[in-house]
């Protein structure tokens, strides 16, 4: 099996990215991680193996670039007063922006898990991979961030 | 009646919507050709034989195909034999959608866009495809002539085939190769524009 040509590969996950880096960086912040990531991904192609998951493989890049954008912004906050776009139809019932208000405020390895898990719907195994821990470890992580979630959500009334 | 939270997650947040990415993947396209970093640029074209789709690598056109439905076949093709960096990029082929445009109107006898034969295996294959190069508009050559202008006379049946894999259908005029007596002989597109191609030559005097 060989590689599929790079627009392909580029039409099939768009998406996708699109959505978790949405969910890991904020809307504000997806469209220069996008760029960021699949430029990367361009640049790396040719040696991708053909038949690795290039799903896992670009998301692994989108979530070390979306990890790279918290860096740079530094630890402030975000501006809380531009509240993403609600979008057109959700796929399974409308997003919870006040959740995702909620995961925006999580440390920012944290929040990647958890876009991660339940956006780019990784297993732990290629999440330990993709941010470069211990399944163990990115277990931990997600456990805390659920947990600190559901008791964040409690306390807003 | 509270929903667990990891399937609130699973719904994804709000702002993904399709047309965004869509753009932010033209916007890579634009980016990664402004970088050098497209290996293979296509497009595709109109033309009077239908679709076509042309690709073109960093040292000219390296296919020229009808596209019959086989877009993503001949891209596969591209991306195993040339490089997997296959992007679509319009821009890139404009210098020779234009001298297409221009033979499709009689004002242009000999395109002059750069050829990438790596394509075609190196030898025979290669030199019977460069013989069918020196036809010129309005004439033709026979199996024959061509497989002796290559060097082997004797090699009519394999110069067929060299001619019906070419890779860069109309730009090299492999449809100017008729049998001897003037029969139409073979054409990998369809005899009818192979035809077509010889009427819009005025080839065969009609």
């Amino acid at each position: 099996m060989a590689l599929p040509p790079f627009q392909r590969f580029l039409d099939e996950h768009r998406e996708p990215v699109y959505r978790f880096l949405v969910a890991a960086a904020g809307a504000q912040e997806a469209d220069d991680c996008f760029q960021e990531t699949f430029i990367a991904a361009l640049r790396a192609y040719p040696k991708v193996r053909a038949d690795s998951n290039l799903r896992a493989w670009v998301l692994t890049i989108a979530g070390r670039k979306a990890i790279d954008a918290h860096r740079a912004r530094g630890r402030r906050p975000l501006p809380a007063a531009s509240p993403p776009e609600p979008a057109a139809v959700a796929p399974a019932g409308p997003a919870d922006t006040e959740l995702w208000a909620l995961v925006a405020g999580l440390p920012p390895k944290q929040r990647t898990t958890v876009a991660l898990r339940f956006v780019g719907d990784l297993s732990h195994a290629e999440i330990a991979g993709a941010l470069n821990c211990s399944e163990d470890a990115a277990r931990r992580n997600l456990h805390e961030a659920l947990t600190k979630l559901r008791k964040l959500r409690k306390e807003t009334p | 009646m509270t929903t667990d939270i990891e399937d609130l997650l699973r719904r994804g947040p709000a702002g993904d919507d399709p047309a965004a990415a869509r753009d932010a993947a033209a916007t890579v396209a634009t980016r990664a050709d402004e970088m050098g970093l497209i290996d293979v640029a296509y497009a595709e074209l109109d033309s009077p034989l239908g679709a076509l789709v042309a690709a073109v690598s960093a040292k000219g056109l390296v296919r020229l195909a009808y596209e019959n439905g086989r877009r993503d076949a001949v891209l596969e093709d591209l991306a195993t034999r040339v490089s997997p960096r296959v992007l679509e990029a319009p821009a890139r082929l404009d210098p020779l959608r234009r001298e297409l445009d221009e033979y499709w109107d009689g004002r242009r006898k000999r395109f002059d866009v750069a050829l990438d034969l790596r394509l075609t295996r190196p030898g025979f294959t290669r030199r019977i495809l460069t013989a069918a190069t020196q036809i010129p508009f309005g004439e033709y050559s026979t199996y024959l002539g061509v497989a002796e202008r290559a060097g082997s006379p004797r090699a009519v049946r394999a110069a067929g085939n060299a001619l019906g894999s070419n890779p860069i259908a109309i730009v090299v005029p492999c449809h100017r190769v008729l049998r001897t007596g003037g029969g139409l002989g073979g054409y990998t597109g369809g005899l009818q524009r192979k035809e077509f191609l010889l009427g819009l030559e005025h080839t065969l005097g009609s």
